[in-house]
């Protein structure tokens, strides 16, 4: 143990082609009978149409608009996300972090890719690269000026590093000039990267 | 003593690189082919998440450099398949079935009709145990020394060179969680408790971002990582 990889590993043996690598492992187990490549379409389909970030922004707007949903969000966000039936594969345990003017939050995973996926879908590729991966916990304020945000030293910038099965979404600042707005109509401002930290959600006026 | 994927704070990666149209989930078939495939094998139950990660981390590093996202787990998932006898090199080498499944894994192939139930189903890492916490909100740890596992020479572990040797406040108390660094090796779950530690970037950093200043009376920077018990003590 532990069984490192090398040059002659089996890995090595693939086609060189990524996406010829991918067909070759299916082609295989599927005539071994190990897979079900219909199961394979149905879990792409379900990645690409059942969940996303439209989850997690439903959760977000209805915090903005309900107290009593709000605290228990950031109390115990399981018991929130099980009784939607929002849970699922990586986002078994799930913890709500509270942007406000004092702090804003960062999630990152430098040794993968954790990423709460039955709330905001499969991460982004920039979320999965080794720049964000290196950089987001060494310099995350010039990392979210790539992304347009600026902060001020009045707001401490607070990086959650994902070394665990805990899953952090990030609940943004509500917006000025909302006042009024449905949850629906809320949660439509309500983006991706603004549940991950690298975005804010500007006024709607 | 570290592995390639253990990447945070290192220098030189440059800009984030930004997709074309970043409301794609995957941005070519393939990646979702790659994506599904690994989950579909992994229903298998021939190993566990911790294990899976294990083998991205243990490509060699210029593969690891040089492979995609999708490719490093399609690499990975080739190198686990054939260390458990799921698939051989014989077949790798063909692109052909040589030998039937094993009947029983057969039995457990993921159907289509069950994929719904099994991804909103996931798979917990908490455990229950009688075992209360050892350290308490607020307390000041410290990791350990060195951000490797303790019993397999080159192991899996969760500590990040980064936050090695760093001493930080507990802010959270998550219960007993299945411990990746024994479970990785197949060597039981061995459920720890975990926390959030939360560490001033002043304390790891050579040189903290302006807005760190640990003179300013502005608020700051923190970086915080879920650990394990048995990577802390109590801070000196």
């Amino acid at each position: 143990m532990p069984h490192d990889h090398h040059d002659d590993s089996p890995h090595s043996l693939l086609p060189s082609d990524p996406a010829l690598r991918v067909k070759a492992l299916e082609t295989i187990l599927a005539e071994k009978g190990l897979i079900d490549p219909a199961a394979l379409d149905a879990i792409i389909d379900f990645y690409e149409h059942d969940i996303g970030p439209q989850i997690g922004a439903g959760l977000v707007a209805r915090a903005w608009l309900d107290a009593e949903f709000r605290a228990a969000l950031f109390d115990n966000a399981d018991a929130v996300i099980d009784k939607l039936g929002h849970g699922g594969r990586q986002g078994e345990h799930v913890v709500a972090v509270e942007n406000t003017p004092q702090t804003h939050n960062l999630v990152v995973c430098t040794l993968c890719s954790c990423y709460p996926w039955p709330l905001l879908g499969i991460p982004p590729g920039w979320y999965k690269s080794d720049a964000y991966r290196s950089r987001a916990v060494r310099e995350p304020r010039a990392v979210l000026a790539e992304f347009g945000v600026s902060l001020g030293d009045e707001t401490a910038v607070r990086v959650w590093d994902s070394t665990a099965e805990i899953r952090y979404l990030v609940v943004p600042m509500r917006p000025a000039g909302t006042n009024g707005m449905s949850e629906a109509e809320l949660a439509k401002l309500v983006t991706r990267d603004a549940m991950i930290g690298t975005a804010v959600i500007g006024s709607a006026s | 003593m570290t592995r390639s994927h253990d990447m945070g704070g290192r220098f030189g990666d440059g800009p984030i690189p930004r997709g074309d149209d970043e409301s794609k989930v995957f941005e070519s078939n393939w990646h979702a082919r790659a994506l599904a495939l690994t989950l579909a094998v992994g229903a298998l139950g021939k190993w566990n998440i911790d294990a899976s990660r294990h083998s991205r981390e243990r490509l060699p590093p210029k593969d690891y450099a040089r492979f995609g996202y999708y490719e490093k787990w399609i690499g990975a998932l080739a190198n686990l398949m054939v260390e458990h006898g799921i698939i051989s090199t014989d077949e790798i080498t063909t692109g052909r079935m040589i030998e039937p499944g094993d009947p029983m894994l057969v039995d457990r192939a993921l159907l289509a009709t069950r994929v719904e139930a099994v991804l909103r189903g996931g798979g917990p890492s908490k455990r229950n145990t009688d075992d209360a916490p050892a350290f308490a909100l607020g307390q000041r740890v410290t990791t350990r020394e060195m951000a490797e596992n303790t019993t397999v020479n080159g192991g899996h572990t969760r500590l990040p060179s980064y936050a090695a040797g760093r001493t930080g406040t507990i802010i959270m108390q998550h219960g007993a969680h299945v411990f990746p660094d024994s479970n990785a090796h197949f060597n039981g779950e061995a459920a720890e408790q975990l926390y959030t530690v939360s560490f001033r970037a002043t304390d790891l950093w050579q040189h903290p971002e302006a807005g760190s200043n640990p003179k300013s009376t502005s608020p700051q920077d923190e970086v915080c990582l879920d650990l394990w018990q048995s990577y802390l003590t109590p801070a000196p």
